[in-house]
């Protein structure tokens, strides 16, 4: 089990794309540092023999048919976009 | 009837009204109105409400639907075509949605009216509402104290007869404790009992829909209409529903229920554990055998459920990037900068400290430690719980282990927030169902404050559920007892110095 301290809110915070402020990075620190200190008694139990569940109910293999079904109009699909023009979104630009 | 005491009906009696022609639906509704315009600003239950596209639905409401012509007010985090859907998030403060959720097409179907949304902790991350962008809800019973969370909003419209019944949903006991909070019944169903689809996603391996009612009777009609199959959400059982209204007036002889040595905690509050004790006599006295059963690895929940939880809602929450909708920062210098930017402003603290606990827990180097040894672990609390349903029929246990807090008692520590889950989020790790009830007060300060009741079952076991609370329901009388401000809505609770 990794040492609590580990933790660099202000790194995770860059790989979240999350801009905090100092207040809320020095903050966050302390906070996340108690919470891992209390979850390091997960680091006592014996799992060798278990294997990882990822959902409570496993179901497996769920297939429908592959129909084309009615589904938004683009004017719906872009009923919430903070910005658009003909029928696309605008977004931040992305190449040089 | 005056409107007053109209607004007081449980979802059951309403409907008989309904059919028997002796009220409309739009008579209905204008007393809710009435009723809300009265209560919620002093609760703060309601983040949006389109009363328009309600009374026409009410006009055209066919009663003799299994829900026809009963509003429903529904947590802000489900799809309700043309309304808003904030999620109690500045990031989603001018979003309006689309399309309806699975579960709202479905309560539409059965003649149910989805008029209101519910205020929330955002994302519903939280345990008090306060952690709502818009506003704190409040506990009916005391304004000075909060209505529990996440789904506060749902549980204090309710209780304050501002709603016949709401949809909440429960990723860790978002819909038990504040039912607890507010003497309500709040049901967990199955996972996968209920479609999601449409429902804004938190932690989506815990996640769960379900109702918050004044009785049993109400949880199982609202779960008749909400629950079944459905093909846009690939995790909802194909499995059939039975008539949960059905289940109600079995008695509960030779039924087997469980007593969890482990959840006899330490801060459990004594007004709790002398009510819980004797609702177990109770139950006892109608016929229930209570068996000893053990859950070793519930101690180990919260930290499972922590790191899960925020892992996936990291994941989940990545969506909100200002680029197909939701809040987007001005004039960003680059990309990096635009998703930095929108989401520092659009997300509250509790939502950024869990995107970086979650981010955390799945980042290399410590995702073998942190989130596959809570995958891992999540394993034995399904395995204890299994064991324990070998032997009995529901496991019996406070919902939460105190009543309702004051605002600010507990926001400066967020691992004591967490804390308040400790009774229920092992229901959502291990996918079983759950419902709390009322099963007595304590009284703290002069003021009367509800306990609630979980029980446990297997999975897809609801009807069980339905079936021990509603004779635990008609055996006692604390469902009976309204809350101060649904009493006298004009009643000014003193704030006790």
């Amino acid at each position: 089990m990794a040492k609590s301290s580990d933790l660099d809110v202000a790194y995770v915070a860059k790989l979240a794309r999350l801009n905090l402020t100092e207040e809320e990075t020095r903050l966050f620190q302390k906070q996340l540092d108690d919470v891992l200190k209390y979850a390091a008694k997960l680091g006592e139990v014996d799992v060798s023999a278990v294997e990882a569940a990822a959902h409570a109910v496993p179901i497996f293999n769920v297939f429908r048919e592959d129909e084309p079904r009615d589904w938004f109009t683009a004017e719906e699909a872009l009923s919430n976009a903070p910005q658009q023009a003909n029928q696309l979104f605008i977004v931040t630009k992305v190449v040089e | 009837m005056s409107f007053a005491d109209l607004t007081a009906l449980t979802i059951a009696d309403l409907q008989t009204m309904l059919r028997g022609r002796e009220i409309s639906p739009r008579e209905v509704l204008e007393a809710l109105r009435a009723r809300i315009e009265e209560v919620d600003p002093k609760i703060g239950a309601y983040l949006s409400i389109d009363f328009d596209a309600a009374t026409k639905e009410a006009e055209q409401a066919d009663v003799d639907l299994p829900l026809g012509g009963v509003p429903i007010a529904i947590k802000d985090i489900i799809n309700v075509k043309g309304q808003p859907c904030t999620c109690g998030s500045k990031i989603l403060a001018t979003y309006r949605s689309p399309y309806d959720a699975t579960v709202i097409r479905k309560l539409r179907a059965a003649g149910a009216i989805p008029f209101g949304k519910t205020n929330m902790d955002e994302f519903a991350m939280g345990s008090s509402t306060e952690n709502s962008s818009a506003k704190p809800a409040r506990n009916p019973w005391d304004l000075s104290r909060v209505p529990g969370g996440s789904s506060g909003g749902s549980a204090a419209a309710v209780a304050a007869d501002a709603a016949f019944g709401a949809l909440g949903t429960d990723t860790g006991g978002s819909i038990r404790q504040p039912a607890a909070l507010c003497g309500l019944v709040g049901v967990k169903p199955t996972y996968g009992r209920v479609s999601r689809f449409g429902l804004v996603a938190f932690a989506s391996s815990l996640d769960q829909v379900g109702p918050l009612t004044k009785t049993a009777r109400d949880a199982a009609l609202v779960m008749n209409a909400i629950a079944g199959h459905d093909a846009c959400d690939t995790t909802c059982l194909n499995e059939p529903v039975p008539d949960y209204a059905a289940a109600l007036g079995h008695d509960l002889r030779g039924l087997r229920l469980g007593l969890p040595k482990e959840y006899m905690i330490e801060g459990i509050d004594r007004q709790v554990k002398v009510a819980i004790d004797a609702a177990i006599k109770q139950l006892q006295s109608l016929g229930a055998e209570i068996v000893d059963v053990s859950l070793p690895h519930t101690d180990y929940g919260i930290a499972v459920y922590y790191f899960l939880a925020t892992a996936e809602a990291s994941a989940n929450l990545a969506r909100f990037d200002g680029v197909r909708y939701g809040h987007r920062a001005e004039k960003p210098r680059d990309l990096l900068d635009h998703y930095g930017r929108t989401r520092e402003e659009g997300f509250g603290q509790e939502v950024k400290r869990r995107i970086i606990l979650g981010t955390y827990v799945l980042s290399s180097g410590y995702y073998d430690a942190y989130y596959l040894r809570a995958q891992k672990v999540r394993e034995l609390i399904r395995h204890d719980f299994a064991k324990a349903f070998e032997k009995v029929d529901a496991i019996v246990s406070p919902t939460s282990p105190v009543p309702a807090f004051k605002l600010g008692e507990r926001t400066a520590d967020p691992l004591q927030m967490y804390l308040a889950d400790i009774f229920t989020n092992t229901g959502n790790l291990a996918g079983i169902c759950g419902i709390s009830l009322p099963c007595g007060f304590a009284k703290i300060d002069n003021v009367q404050l509800p306990i609630g009741l979980q029980l446990l079952g297997k999975a897809l076991d609801e009807a069980r559920l339905f079936q021990i609370a509603h004779a635990y329901e008609q055996s006692t009388d604390w469902h009976k007892t309204r809350s101060p401000i649904a009493a006298n809505p004009k009643s000014e609770i003193r704030d006790p110095k």
